[in-house]
């Protein structure tokens, strides 16, 4: 199969994505953002939506829409009117209908829509593949500066607070951060499956490693051995290349779960 | 200014400090010293302020009147500087970081964070592991902090406040949750590190036998300042009492007790 140049470039953008899904992921699980991230993704609808009925770049308008629904979240939460999930089932589903009825009012894009909500790796453009590994070395690159202090905040804000590191800007960083790397992971499996990419490596790595490194490094191979193994799993037997990579972790996570019955305490 | 006050240097002064929250005046008119190498102990009934008054000290919220100054400076730009112990029950059991991870993490102050981040990973893990040998913990650097006990987490938070500041400790309820024999192993150990170093410790509680015994000075508030003192003249006056609406005669004979086996003398 590594004879297409279009295998060797969904190759690439799975390994790409696995990584950069698997590191952030680590602070999905550790943070409790899953709810948060299926909200981001499905807002990103609403962004995709909007670039086909303006004629503009897709997954940069899909950025930046899931970057300030993330903001926008994360402001409103601070507030204290409305707690943070409420918030996220009020915006996501706004941002999906919003979708919905642009693509409604364009005839002719069903079959663009469904790659977006279905991913659609095997259509990656090199120069799509340029920007998704730009994007997710920045990706990589700013949770590197930033993973000591953003550790801080998940073991405690208060004392995160004390010694000076700003938590709020700490938190609208980590949530910028995965709007990015939702905006990624839609290419390989689609909106309705990249959360799968964020939670199931990190989760899967918990049952393995209890220490941040390990479960770190692990997360982001397995995202990259899973989105890997699923694209050839999906080549070789002609299935679904998003929903394989998907069922792949999900096996290697209930595998794991079946080998790794709960530490004593 | 006294000639005592020459002598001790101020590390924190409040000076008729007000602060309101959502319209409500929390904390009124209080105005204390604490000097270095002392331990003071600040008590009152709950809703009295006292949390109020250390996130004022912090620099976390804002006064309305009056002036607070910490180690000679307003109370934000000493963030960093201040070793910080929260009110918590218990870490997580599965939070994924060593007890030496998180004690190195006090040397993350973001004010000091320029001239502290220079410190390679080496250093600030050799700097952690004296703090942890300072409270006795120095064999369970590599254990996973969640899995201590509710006493060893207490010690490890400690340690982390000694690896921030060699100054000045701020601890909110350090004690709670704690059984007596760790409860006073806590504040037989502070008394021993302030000896040692000279530090200058503020420690909030509801346990006012506890602090009594282990503080130079207690000031009990009830939103405005109560009493203030040498800990026995401050069990034993009318506005304690005052403070707390009930009889507290009872005390005397147990606060005997309590320091008696808290100082170990």
């Amino acid at each position: 199969m590594l004879e297409f140049a279009f295998m060797q470039r969904a190759l690439a953008a799975a390994l790409a994505i696995g990584v950069v899904c698997g590191a952030l992921g680590f602070f999905v699980v550790l943070r409790r953002l899953a709810f948060i991230g299926v909200g981001i993704s499905h807002s990103a609808i609403g962004g995709i939506a909007l670039a086909v009925v303006l004629g503009w770049n897709p997954l940069v308008t899909a950025a930046v829409f899931s970057v300030a629904v993330a903001l926008v979240i994360a402001r409103l939460s601070r507030g204290g009117r409305l707690s943070e999930d409420t918030l996220i089932g009020v915006l996501f589903s706004g941002s999906m209908a919003l979708g919905v009825v642009l693509f409604s009012l364009q005839r002719g894009y069903q079959q663009d829509l469904f790659g977006y909500l279905f991913g659609n790796v095997l259509a990656v453009t090199p120069a799509e593949l340029l920007v998704l590994g730009g994007a997710g070395l920045l990706v990589l690159g700013v949770l590197a500066l930033l993973f000591r202090p953003l550790l801080l905040v998940a073991f405690d804000e208060e004392v995160a607070r004390a010694y000076g590191h700003p938590v709020g800007l700490l938190d609208a960083a980590l949530l910028v951060l995965l709007a990015v790397t939702v905006v990624i992971g839609v290419r390989l499996v689609g909106i309705i499956l990249v959360e799968a990419l964020l939670v199931i490596p990190a989760a899967t790595a918990t049952l393995w490693a209890p220490h941040y490194r390990m479960q770190l490094l692990l997360s982001m191979s397995l995202g990259a051995t899973s989105g890997v193994a699923g694209l050839a799993a999906a080549y070789a037997l002609d299935l679904a290349a998003g929903g394989t990579i998907v069922l792949v972790s999900v096996a290697v996570f209930l595998v794991s779960l079946a080998l790794r019955p709960a530490r004593a305490a | 200014m006294s000639p005592a006050a020459t002598v001790v240097p101020v590390v924190v002064r409040f000076d008729r400090v007000c602060v309101e929250r959502d319209g409500r005046r929390v904390l009124e008119d209080l105005s204390f010293s604490v000097r270095e190498r002392q331990v003071v102990g600040i008590v009152g009934p709950n809703g009295a302020g006292k949390t109020t008054l250390l996130r004022a000290l912090l620099g976390l919220i804002p006064v309305t009147a009056g002036r607070i100054e910490v180690l000679g400076g307003p109370p934000g730009a000493a963030r960093g500087e201040i070793g910080y112990v929260p009110q918590r029950h218990t870490i997580a059991a599965s939070f994924p970081a060593t007890v030496r991870d998180v004690v190195a993490m006090g040397q993350l102050g973001s004010h000091g964070a320029r001239r502290r981040e220079r410190k390679s990973s080496r250093a600030r893990r050799a700097a952690a592991e004296r703090a942890l040998a300072r409270v006795g913990m120095a064999s369970f650097a590599d254990r996973l902090v969640g899995r201590l006990s509710g006493g060893e987490q207490r010690r490890a938070m400690l340690a982390q406040a000694l690896c921030a500041s060699s100054r000045l400790l701020v601890l909110d309820e350090p004690t709670i949750g704690l059984d007596l024999p760790a409860e006073q192993a806590f504040y037989a150990l502070l008394r021993e590190l302030q000896r040692e170093s000279g530090l200058a410790v503020i420690a909030v509680s509801h346990d006012l036998l506890a602090l009594a015994s282990a503080a130079d000075e207690l000031i009990c508030i009830n939103r405005t300042m109560h009493v203030h003192g040498n800990p026995d003249e401050v069990v034993h006056s009318h506005a304690l009492r005052e403070a707390y609406h009930c009889e507290f005669d009872f005390l005397a004979g147990e606060l005997h007790h309590h320091e008696r086996l808290g100082r170990g003398a």
